[in-house]
């Protein structure tokens, strides 16, 4: 077994259980911390997948923004009743099946695909991806227009977010 | 080295932690915190499909990307939803939120 793949068990154990723990414990807060160790997790398996970008922007956008509006929106939304009731609500038993059966139904069919177990191909001595990432989002022989649309959408929600969270007394 | 395998048994096991959320929590920020998940799962089968296939080709991931995107948009509207209903109605619990009646 080579470093790389004991890297891999140790960070994929570790973000399987924290993501275990956001979806199981009672307090919010937690919760939400635990989603930044998940998201950490996942930061890691970028970079042992050579997308060290992604990895840097998972860090800056997921951590920095998303799991801080997290903990924000949850402090903002505190309730006692909420917090003595039940986490999970009646039906929690079905919708543990249904995920049980989905990562049954998933691994069974990766497991009849003929690509499953292949090994990566080296990189390609020169070859950068950061530079190529920014010639295929900005290209217009790439993606462009997905990259503007997202621009679009992104304000759409700034506007959105904006005006449903006002308080308008 | 790592097979491909790896990523995506990873991946599924994520998603389906991310599905019980959604499913099973009654708080509608933890549901959301549900989606996280699921998305997170999805962009690492996305550059993991990068990596073991043509590296020239960028698609995986300019694809996380604009899931990166989609996902900030989402988590900000959401809650804002989020806290517009509880000033409204002083509860964020999903099954109390029954303004629909069937």
């Amino acid at each position: 077994m080579t470093a790389e793949q004991i890297i891999f068990l140790i960070v994929g154990a570790a973000t399987l259980i924290a993501g275990f723990l956001v979806v199981t414990v009672r307090n919010l807060v937690h919760a939400a911390l635990w989603l930044v160790a998940t998201l950490f997790g996942v930061a890691i398996i970028y970079t042992l997948l050579n997308a060290g970008f992604l990895a840097v922007v998972q860090v800056v956008v997921y951590i920095g923004a998303i799991a801080i509006l997290f903990i924000f929106a949850v402090m903002l939304t505190r309730r006692q009743a909420a917090e003595t009731g039940a986490s999970v609500n009646k039906n929690w038993w079905a919708g543990a099946l249904m995920s049980v059966l989905t990562f049954a139904a998933l691994a069974l069919l990766l497991q009849s695909w003929s690509g499953f177990s292949k090994t990566a191909s080296a990189v390609p001595s020169g070859f950068d991806a950061i530079n190529q990432l920014g010639d295929a989002l900005t290209s217009s022989a790439g993606y462009v227009l997905p990259f503007e649309v997202a621009s679009v959408l992104l304000l759409a929600a700034l506007v959105g977010a904006v005006y449903l969270a006002f308080n308008k007394k | 080295m790592i097979p491909l395998s790896w990523y995506l048994i990873l991946a599924a096991g994520l998603f389906s932690i991310g599905l019980f959320g959604v499913l099973a929590r009654r708080n509608a920020v933890a549901i959301l915190l549900g989606v996280e998940l699921m998305l997170n799962a999805v962009n690492i089968n996305l550059v993991a499909f990068w990596r073991y296939g043509d590296v020239t080709q960028m698609a995986g991931q300019v694809f996380a990307i604009i899931v990166f995107a989609v996902a900030a948009a989402e988590v900000a509207v959401g809650l804002a939803l989020v806290i517009s209903v509880y000033r409204r109605r002083n509860t964020v619990v999903a099954e109390e939120l029954d303004l629909l009646k069937w």
